[in-house]
């Protein structure tokens, strides 16, 4: 028996479902919905490692690199808005969210 | 008949998953955190059995040294009442879990029906075959050869995140004293500096 690329896109899919089950389940908590995010960007990443593998190209895993750098600074960015927004109303909560509209 | 490699991918995938499911459903956020980091190294072990030594080490210094520690924070920083956070989870959990059952449905339908094109393995830009050199050295060849504007195109994204972040969550606050470096730097000896001549022995 061998692991093959089946295997890991399997992986990456249950990932991905568990990370976007997280958003819904945590509407509340918006650190939750965040890290949900980085989950799924997560299955993307070995998604593009398995198939660099399988392939026997090397650019999967270059672009691997670029998805991590977004998810670093959607990270980045996303918490700077949470801090803001935790300041502005005193709890994290999605419902609220569209009285942020000017 | 079981290998060590196969043995070693069950365990990193079981417990990737597991612990992705714990980040989701935990009642404690710092808890959820720290499962994130666990996900993470795990997955850093998946890419190491897939032959990419290199961003698994980079998972491990980005993601566990710089955005689970970057969310620790963020946690410990705002005071969330998890009590109400965690009142009507249940209304959203058929929901969650009816989407997630149909996206996964929709996922393992793709994967039945799916064969690669024999015209693929042709097509390949930057094949791995052949090259003598580690991960790490060939991936830089081609990260600053072929794809040097997108990597600095990377390195400006980052650049922007920093700068959006500190303009996001700087303020001023009222009441506290801050250094004026203009001021500072503005300020002249006439303005602060008084020669007074005083008559000796009557006393200022």
């Amino acid at each position: 028996m061998i692991i093959s690329l089946d295997h890991y896109l399997i992986v990456a899919a249950l990932l991905f479902a568990i990370g976007s089950i997280g958003i819904f389940l945590n509407r509340r908590n918006v650190i939750v919905i965040l890290m949900s995010i980085e989950l799924i960007l997560l299955a993307v990443n070995v998604n593009f490692v398995a198939f660099s593998q399988y392939l026997g190209d090397l650019v999967g895993q270059v672009f691997s690199l670029f998805v991590l750098t977004v998810a670093a600074a959607e990270a980045a960015i996303g918490l700077a808005i949470l801090v803001v927004y935790f300041r502005n109303r005193g709890d994290i909560s999605v419902g609220e969210i569209p009285l942020m509209k000017g | 008949m079981l290998n060590i490699t196969v043995l070693l991918f069950y365990v990193f995938s079981g417990v990737l998953l597991m612990a992705a499911l714990m980040v989701v459903t935990s009642r404690n956020t710092v808890h959820g955190a720290l499962f994130l980091i666990v996900a993470f190294f795990n997955a850093a072990g998946l890419f190491v059995l897939a032959g990419a030594e290199f961003l698994a080490m980079i998972l491990v210094v980005v993601y566990v040294g710089a955005v689970a520690v970057l969310f620790l924070f963020v946690v410990m920083m705002l005071n969330i009442d998890l009590g109400e956070i965690r009142q009507n989870i249940k209304s959203y959990s058929l929901m969650g879990a009816l989407i997630g059952g149909v996206l996964l449905a929709e996922l393992l339908l793709m994967g039945i029906g799916w064969h690669t094109s024999p015209e693929a393995f042709d097509l390949t830009t930057a094949p791995m075959t052949g090259l003598n050199v580690s991960n790490t050295q060939a991936l830089g060849n081609l990260l600053y050869t072929h794809y040097a504007l997108a990597f600095q195109g990377a390195g400006l994204i980052l650049l922007v995140a920093m700068i959006g972040a500190i303009v996001l969550t700087l303020r001023h606050r009222e009441g506290v004293r801050r250094q004026k470096v203009g001021d500072q730097q503005a300020r002249q000896a006439k303005d602060s500096l008084r020669l007074v001549d005083i008559p000796s022995g009557s006393g200022v």
